[in-house]
């Protein structure tokens, strides 16, 4: 039992925070705090990536004499990259957010909704 | 310590502290990077989550004003899809490779050639480089692209809209 | 506002400011050693600027780098990424294949790496720092 604690915790931390950021995202109404959780939700399978490429004994895929055993590097790149890109998905969302707010006075999706009713 | 943070963030309402929880967060996801080897991306993730991201979400809670984070009435739905999700998750990772173990899938295709080959190949020391700019140079062409795609949507929906669709609606 | 008044925040970004666009510069050409890389040092040179433009407002920081010669930046950077591609076929390889840049297939994977780095923290340094401006000079 302990051994399979062991074995797979980096998963469960992984999907406790996935969890929390698909709760930001579901529950609450405010759209700044829901791009928040978006991104909590972004991190979390970022460390999954990351966790998965972790080698017992490895060391950063810095090549150098006397080491010989490297963590993955192909997930490193992939993240790399996928966090410049989340910045720039992020900024577009706000941009929308703000863009809402300036049409509606408002980022409350409940609000929001109501608006949309009374204009029908 | 991250779960911890990112349980303060639910429970938060205030958005400004909401905010700088999740450069807290970044932060520490950051340091989690360091502990898995991870050096590239810790160093992208300190500047961008914990700086640039933070600033941009200050700067939207400038144009926007304060708004308090109301949440649903009813958080029953919502609690019970979490749970649902997060349990058929966790079921799910019983298949998974252990955390750590060299023999996983993940290390066995294409991630040796690169670390045994790239030496030789690239003559550049830190495979991360080599891989990003060279094995795999379409994909980060791609991922230039769309960030600046990114940027041409951002100035359409905030630059060029002064006054002029205002007018017409 | 009282905040760009305040001197001790004044006088600790005028030490920051230099040594953060200078440690971008060296993440930049030392990223094939260490850590680091065109991303990396797109984000850092772009931070540097938004402090500058936090601490002096929009229109001290346009005359440093304004919206116009941002956008350009990016889009430069973009294109010498995709240039350096469409260099390789006309040296008779294929796109994005470095190992004709030089006489020796390793040199010309250094040279390669070298520009399209360059090329990739031009375009994430411009796009970040424009995305900024058109936050901060957003009128509600």
């Amino acid at each position: 039992m302990f051994e399979l604690i062991a074995n797979q915790y980096n998963y469960w931390i992984c999907i406790l925070l996935m969890m929390a950021g698909l709760y930001i995202v579901i529950d609450h109404t405010n759209l700044l705090k829901k791009l928040i959780g978006l991104n909590i939700f972004q991190t979390s399978v970022f460390i999954l990536f990351i966790s998965m490429g972790k080698v017992d004994g490895g060391t950063a895929p810095i090549l150098e004499e006397g080491y010989n055993v490297f963590s993955n590097p192909l997930p490193h790149v992939l993240i790399l990259t996928a966090i410049v890109v989340s910045i720039a998905t992020t900024a577009v969302g706000l941009a929308l957010v703000v863009n809402i707010n300036k049409r509606f006075q408002s980022i409350d999706e409940q609000e929001l909704e109501q608006i949309e009713l009374e204009e029908e | 310590m991250l779960a911890v943070t990112a349980i303060a963030i639910i429970a938060m309402r205030n958005i400004l502290s909401v905010i700088m929880l999740g450069g807290i967060y970044s932060l520490l996801s950051a340091t989690f990077f360091v502990l898995l080897d991870a050096v590239d991306v810790a160093f992208t993730e300190a500047a961008v989550g914990a700086g640039i991201s933070t600033v941009l979400f200050l700067s939207a809670l400038a144009a926007t004003g304060k708004h308090q984070a109301l949440t649903r009435k009813n958080h029953i739905i919502p609690v019970f899809v979490v749970l649902v999700t997060g349990a058929g998750l966790i079921y799910s990772t019983s298949d998974m490779p252990a955390f750590g173990d060299p023999n996983a899938p993940v290390h066995t295709h294409v991630a040796p050639r690169y670390i045994q080959q790239s030496g030789e190949e690239i003559g550049i020391p830190n495979i991360v480089t080599s891989v990003l700019a060279s094995y795999r140079a379409f994909d980060t062409l791609g991922e230039v692209a769309v960030v600046f795609t990114a940027l041409i949507a951002v100035l359409l929906l905030l630059g060029l809209n002064r006054g002029s669709r205002q007018d017409k609606s | 506002m009282s905040v760009r008044k305040n001197p001790i925040l004044l006088e600790s970004s005028h030490l920051l400011i230099p040594a953060i666009l200078l440690f971008a510069l060296y993440v930049q050409f030392h990223g094939d050693y260490g850590p680091g890389g065109g991303f990396q040092a797109g984000v850092i040179f772009a931070s540097g600027i938004i402090l500058y433009t936090l601490l002096h407002g929009t229109k001290r920081a346009e005359k440093v780098i304004s919206l116009n010669t941002a956008k350009v930046f990016a889009a430069l950077g973009l294109l010498l990424y995709a240039g350096v591609g469409v260099f390789g076929i006309i040296l008779g390889g294929n796109y994005l294949d470095y190992n004709v840049l030089a006489h020796d297939p390793v040199h010309g994977q250094h040279w390669g790496i070298l520009i399209i780095e360059f090329g990739v923290g031009i375009t994430v340094a411009g796009v970040i720092i424009s995305i900024f401006y058109a936050f901060a000079k957003f009128k509600k």
